[in-house]
């Protein structure tokens, strides 16, 4: 068991949004967010997934919507503790843990606030190992767990429960209920035991945040690559060195798709990748050929800093170093393919593996 | 006829213009006392050339006394920040995140209040009277001065900043200055709220110095408008400058680059500074310098204000070079012997080796005495020399927003180290006068107007919002002073929002033309 102070909250920010594969928004504000609440609340204790009793109760809590408007319409005092609140009223139990659902952006900092809040622990791991946009993309679903009954609050006080039919229509009913409440409502779901969390997460989520992000500080301290750092500690390759040369974004709904090509310097001169995104990089090509695809992580890093840089925030001129790395194995099945394959995304390719094109 | 002023830290320039040909310029030491040191540079630019006040159309001043008060901590006004959002933001209350120093530099006083809107306009809550009432019978008790007001999504929809501003100034009487973050900042509510406090502490300061500057301008029998710099290298007038101090925080930089792509005749290109221990890098389109993305600290507060993005890499006339065995790998900086130059450098005797030394021995410049460095190794020279303009040309290269060719402006002391031409076919130009191009800067400014909202974008309407933006923002501009014959968009920038079903595109959008002048 270990505890998590605010000391800790910009190394876990930075780490998740490398993990977040450029989705997730600007890390910033949930920082703050965790900050206050472990300055208020005091810090949240740690639990390994290995030491969970069997009949926890753990209620997962998350953001929904777009992390822009969460920029300026800023959550109400403790929203996100009665986004738990409500869950557990409904299906009539005591929460005993929290949990992320995802790693990235303001979803990997909202937990940590739900646990100071509620005086809660809070579990390490995640129901993804990255971050995915739809709340029905998560291991739970590939293990038969039902994402409702889950709450959704909004900063108004309104709350209300969905318990649907299946996890699509889950994510159906609270994208709709989301936009009637402002574009950003708090949600807790995929209610589960301890066993089922051990059954079904990604062990181990927070402290790879929270190495990673320190991995990127030691290497600038030391002078040392920090991509290079990001490379070892998740066990991924580079695909790519270069320079942004063209950003296309396409407004289609609910999505920030587009596409980047970044040309080759140094190692990778004259190539050129083409980066395929949707809120998250999904598809990575060289000269016309998928090299990594989703559900492998395709992460974007400033080149000399080592700072994960979100879809939103690519510009031209940035000098990036583009990586590929595993995702959980679980994501490779049949129906983790199906789920989040390329095709689900609307790119008629198979999926390729992040180690496959050595 | 301008006259264009530029109050630094250290100096103040001043340049007469008529056009864009200077007439007269000088530099001197900025005074403690801005109305003396202001009528000091009107006589000395009267003393090198005659010239009628009456024929003066427009005078323009930049300043960084608003920034240095706010940096200092000092003369800051007993300040109020109210936030209209309630219920929701009370996770995070104003001035959250500041240094506890100027939270008690302005007795910094927090208030939260019902109110604001949705990304589409819709009301959070509706604005409760009696509770702005409250709060400002409160602020009345603990002797504030100074109000900033933000309301969520302000930036869609001004209405509950103007009604909460009506009435506290009903109860706080016309002497409380107020603030509206949605006339300050940009989407991003913290950021924009913390631009709005620091203005609304500095608001008493920007009286007395307009005042000061103005009584100065009159006292020389110029009647012409005086207008002060903004960030964004736009002018605002002296009614507006007194309200919104805030926005001449980063002119310096803005000015100094567009008054040297003026005298070079450029107006896309870069412009390198290159000092002693530093170079600064920025880049211009269609004369106005790019802005920052990303979010700006300004003595530890963080906020979003339009500033000039600058690319800074240690590379400067007292950068020291250092050597392999060879002669033929060398180092250039980031260390410098800076301010020391004219005692270490060996062309001044000193025993360091710097890269003006390898300047002078290449022949590019006459700096000290050209024979401590006759005996360097011609290879370490070229070497060295090499390093410094591929290391520029590097950062020029970052800093490039397409792929066409640009040129580069090279100013300040240090530009001797740089080549006629730049690696990657970048020609260099050095303009004259470059010493005073912050006044020039100032002299040559335009009036802007500016739209940053979120657009829901019903099928097939994408072309008549993009309109009804670019109309507004042109609006804005003339609303300013521009002359609406000259009016033009210089910047366009279209991001659909993420994660939002619906089409919902974040769209900024500025325009600009010249200062509408009075003949005279």
């Amino acid at each position: 068991m270990t505890t998590l102070t605010a000391a800790d909250l910009g190394a876990l920010a930075r780490g998740a949004a490398v993990l977040g594969t450029g989705g997730g928004g600007d890390p910033h504000i949930g920082r703050l967010l965790a900050e206050q609440a472990l300055r208020v609340h005091g810090p949240v204790e740690i639990v390994s997934v290995d030491d969970l009793p069997d009949d926890a109760c753990v209620l997962p809590v998350a953001m929904m919507g777009a992390p822009t408007v969460m920029v300026e319409k800023l959550p109400s005092a403790d929203q996100i503790a009665i986004a738990v609140r409500t869950l557990a009223k409904y299906v009539g139990k005591t929460p005993t843990h929290i949990a992320c659902i995802e790693a990235g952006g303001v979803n990997s900092t909202v937990p940590v606030i739900a646990a100071a809040q509620l005086g809660l622990p809070l579990v390490d791991g995640d129901g993804m190992g990255r971050a995915f946009p739809e709340l029905q993309m998560v291991l739970p679903t590939l293990a038969g767990i039902e994402a409702t009954p889950m709450s959704i609050v909004d900063e108004k006080g309104n709350r209300g429960v969905f318990d649907t039919i299946s996890n699509a229509w889950a994510e159906r009913l609270a994208r709709s209920a989301t936009v009637d409440m402002g574009c950003s409502a708090i949600v807790s779901l995929y209610a589960m035991t301890g066993a089922e969390v051990r059954a079904s997460f990604v062990p181990g989520t927070l402290s790879q945040c929270l190495a990673t992000g320190r991995a990127i500080d030691a290497a600038r301290r030391t002078l040392r690559d920090p991509v290079a750092a990001v490379v070892d500690r998740l066990g991924g390759r580079m695909l790519h060195v270069g320079k942004v040369v063209d950003v296309q974004r396409r407004t289609t709904t609910g999505f920030a798709r587009g596409d980047a090509t970044v040309d080759g310097l140094d190692t990778s001169l004259g190539r050129l990748l083409v980066l395929r995104f949707q809120n998250e990089h999904l598809v990575a090509e060289i000269d016309g050929a998928a090299v990594t695809t989703t559900p492998d992580l395709i992460i974007v890093l400033d080149t000399e800093s080592g700072e994960p840089i979100t879809t939103e925030a690519l510009r031209y001129g940035q000098r990036v170093s583009v990586l590929a790395a595993p995702s959980d194995e679980r994501w490779h099945s049949p129906a983790g393919i199906e789920l989040v394959g390329p095709r689900y995304f609307g790119y008629d390719l198979d999926p390729i593996r992040a180690l496959e094109t050595v | 006829m301008r006259i264009g002023i530029d109050v630094g830290g250290t100096n103040t320039d001043a340049v007469l213009l008529e056009g864009n040909t200077v007439l007269a310029a000088n530099k001197s030491a900025t005074s403690q006392d801005v109305t003396a040191g202001i009528i000091d540079t009107l006589d000395r630019l009267q003393a090198e050339r005659s010239f009628d006040p009456g024929q003066v159309q427009a005078v323009m001043i930049g300043t960084t006394h608003f920034i240095n008060a706010l940096v200092e901590a000092r003369r800051l006004a007993p300040t109020a920040a109210l936030r209209l959002g309630l219920p929701a933001t009370a996770s995070l209350p104003p001035l959250v995140d500041w240094p506890q120093r100027l939270v008690d530099a302005v007795s910094g006083r927090s208030y939260l209040a019902h109110g604001g809107h949705e990304f589409d306009g819709r009301h959070i809550a509706e604005l409760d009277e009696d509770e702005l009432r409250r709060h400002a019978a409160d602020m009345v008790a603990h002797g504030i001065r100074s109000v900033a007001i933000s309301s969520v999504f302000s930036p869609v929809s001004n209405e509950f900043e103007l009604r909460a501003a009506e009435i506290l100034r009903s109860e706080l009487g016309d002497d409380v200055a107020i603030s509206l973050s949605h006339e300050i900042g940009r989407i991003g509510l913290l950021e924009r709220e913390n631009a709005t406090i620091v203005n609304a502490a500095l608001r008493e300061l920007a009286a007395s110095i307009v005042d000061g500057l103005a009584g100065a301008v009159a006292g020389h029998g110029i009647a012409a408008p005086l207008y002060l710099s903004q960030n964004d290298g736009t002018l605002m007038d002296v009614d507006f400058a007194r309200r919104y101090p805030v926005a001449t925080f980063a002119s310096g930089p803005t000015n100094s680059m567009r008054g040297a792509a003026l005298l070079s005749g450029l107006d896309t290109c870069a412009v390198v500074d290159v000092g002693g221990t530093t170079s600064d890098v920025g880049v211009l389109t269609h004369g106005f310098p790019r802005e920052a993305t990303t979010e700006v600290d300004v003595a530890g507060v963080r906020t979003n204000f339009r500033m000039p993005d600058v690319l800074s890499i240690g590379i400067g006339g007292g950068s020291l070079v250092a050597s392999g065995t060879d002669n033929d790998v060398v180092t250039v900086g980031p260390r410098s012997v800076g301010y020391r130059l004219t005692e270490e450098a060996l062309v001044f005797g000193g025993t360091t080796l710097t890269a003006t030394d390898v300047a002078v021995a290449a022949g590019r410049a006459e700096i000290g005495s050209a024979d401590a460095v006759a005996g360097l190794d011609p290879t370490l020279v070229k070497a060295a020399l090499a390093r410094v303009a591929a290391d520029i040309a590097d950062a020029v290269e970052r800093m490039r927003t397409s792929p066409e060719p640009l040129p580069v402006v090279a100013v300040g002391g240090g530009s001797i180290l740089l080549p006629d031409d730049l690696p990657g076919s970048l020609a260099v130009h050095r303009p004259d006068h470059f010493a005073v191009a912050n006044a020039i800067g100032a002299a040559i400014a335009q009036v802007g107007g500016e739209v940053d909202r979120v657009y829901a974008i019903d099928p097939g309407r994408r072309d008549a919002v993009v309109d009804e933006a670019r109309q507004e923002a042109v609006d804005r501009a003339v609303a300013a002073g521009a002359d609406p014959a000259q009016v033009r968009i210089v910047d366009f920038d279209e991001v659909p929002i993420p994660y939002l079903p619906g089409n919902a595109t974040r769209i900024r959008c500025k325009a600009v033309g010249d200062l509408r002048l009075g003949q005279s």
